[in-house]
């Protein structure tokens, strides 16, 4: 199908990071089933640096590849540079998406964030 | 392996249909309405289409007008009815929830004109009941147009019933019948049908081309003016080739009917049995009233487009009534009307298979759909909810 670019069909194909972290530093899970797209992303953080990232996806073929994509674009960087990660960067990291998929790249950057928010209120819980 | 599964979208043409368009495009190439002899050999093939396609429902040979396809008969059927309907002070028309958007589209259309329209309820074995219909009859009442056999879940609906219910209260009967031509025996007659329509490419034929049937008396109100063509009711040069290749292919459909169902109705059942077996999985619409050929499924805890670009990777050309199959924001609306929720829509997945599939490609897309859900399985965050038991199974 001639739908996707190569590299959205390589990320569908062969997603990277796939999986889950025990006892993660971080979870984050956006989306809901009845849109059809769900992504939960698991981070371990030591020192302020993304050590490691694993994600679940229900979704489309971009959907994964959005997932799958995300994770490599934030993988063994500090979390201020993954807080900056844009919807655009995955899109344009993937060789583009179609107009309609564009939301699949969206989620992933919020799933992201949200792994990235619930370390930071987990930090805060334990400062207390 | 390579499998086309998603014969209800289209089928190849036959090679009967082939070697009996080929002269067309370059022998008798002729405009059919031109005097000289081109153009009568052109006008000849139509006529002798005409009379097999109306041989093949059981129709007058008057009764047949060619359109571009299903689409184009289904608005003129609808809009032609609803004329008349209009001229008498009738403007209700009763359908169904889930027929193609050829129709839906139609309706919606007519609403905005004035009409009134009633969605009947297809339950969840995607059958309309009789006496329903008969109940949603009003004194206002034009037009009743149910399909005659879904092209999501393959169901086929009681047109016979259907029919005499109208023909007793005076109604017009319109089935669209794109999925059931040349797959399932019809007699427009005996079905008491007053409009039909059809298309060529679901049954072996090329594309571009069908028909409508018409009963005698039911007067058609054109939908593309111009010419005299057709009789004055669908103007534009006829597609001789398009014209004689459907005729070609209702009659090798026709007469291969019975054996063709045979064996795929077999077939069919094997997949139903196989994917059954996929854990969480379910049967979309009725186990029996059903198309030979078409097998629809849902399965919980994926998405359907993912499922299809990896069948694809495997050689399985299939469908999904995923709303990112379609670019939709919601997933098909035949799903939704037979009761499944969005979450569970979203994971179908529709085979329509052909007579050519083998035992051999039965087992081997039952072992592809297998593995390929239990790989999406593996990294859904809904499938391990619902196996957490954080989420109810469904299915």
């Amino acid at each position: 199908m001639a739908l996707y670019s190569e590299k959205v069909m390589d990320h569908f194909r062969n997603p990277r990071n796939v999986g889950v972290i025990e006892n993660a530093d971080g979870v984050g899970e956006v989306g809901n089933a009845k849109c059809g797209d769900i992504m939960k992303m698991y981070l371990k953080i030591k020192d302020d640096i993304i050590e490691d990232v694993k994600f679940e996806t229900f979704g489309c073929g971009s959907a994964i590849a959005s997932s799958s994509m995300a994770t490599e674009l934030i993988k063994g960087k500090p979390l201020s540079e993954a807080m900056t990660l844009t919807n655009k960067a995955v899109a344009e990291a993937l060789d583009g998406l179609p107009d309609y998929k564009m939301h699949c790249s969206v989620l992933a950057e919020e799933a992201i964030k949200s792994a990235i928010d619930d370390y930071h209120s987990k930090q805060a819980e334990k400062e207390k | 392996m390579k499998i086309y599964a998603d014969n209800a979208a289209t089928t190849k043409l036959s090679d009967t249909a082939l070697k009996a368009m080929l002269p067309y495009f370059t022998e008798y190439y002729g405009n059919p309405s031109s005097l000289y002899e081109f153009g009568q050999e052109a006008r000849t093939a139509i006529e002798e289409a005409r009379e097999a396609v109306a041989l093949s429902i059981n129709a007058k040979t008057k009764e047949i007008t060619f359109t571009s396809g299903g689409s184009e008969a289904d608005n003129q059927a609808i809009l032609s009815a609803a004329a008349i309907g209009k001229r008498n002070g009738k403007t209700h028309i009763i359908s169904t929830a889930f027929e193609h958007h050829a129709v839906l589209h139609t309706l919606e259309k007519l609403e905005k004109e004035g009409f009134e329209v009633t969605l009947l309820d297809v339950h969840e074995n995607g059958i309309v009941l009789p006496e329903e219909l008969e109940a949603a009859i009003r004194p206002e009442t034009c037009l009743v147009t149910v399909m005659y056999a879904n092209n999501e879940i393959g169901t086929i609906q009681p047109i016979r019933e259907i029919g005499a219910i109208c023909k007793k209260h005076g109604v017009l009967f319109h089935t669209d019948a794109v999925q059931a031509v040349g797959h399932l025996k019809i007699d427009v007659e005996a079905d008491n049908i007053d409009l039909l329509s059809a298309s060529a490419h679901k049954f072996n034929g090329p594309k571009g081309t069908g028909f409508l049937y018409a009963r005698k008396g039911v007067l058609l109100k054109n939908v593309i003016e111009g010419g005299a063509q057709e009789r004055g009711k669908r103007a534009g040069t006829e597609n001789v080739p398009g014209i004689v290749g459907m005729a070609a292919a209702i009659k090798e459909a026709v007469a291969h009917i019975d054996e063709n169902a045979k064996k795929m109705t077999e077939m069919r059942d094997h997949l139903i049995d196989g994917l059954s077996k996929i854990p969480h999985s379910s049967l979309n619409g009725d186990a029996r009233r059903r198309l030979p050929g078409n097998i629809s499924f849902c399965f919980e805890g994926i998405e359907g487009e993912a499922l299809l670009l990896l069948l694809d990777d495997k050689g399985i050309a299939a469908s999904s009534g995923s709303a990112c199959t379609s670019g939709a924001l919601d997933p098909s609306h035949v799903l939704l009307a037979i009761g499944r929720v969005h979450d569970v829509a979203h994971g179908s997945l529709r085979l329509t298979i052909s007579p050519e599939l083998t035992e051999e490609g039965v087992s081997y897309i039952i072992d592809a759909v297998k593995s390929t859900v239990e790989y999406l399985r593996s990294f859904s965050p809904v499938w391990r909810d619902l196996e957490s038991g954080k989420l109810k199974h469904i299915l």
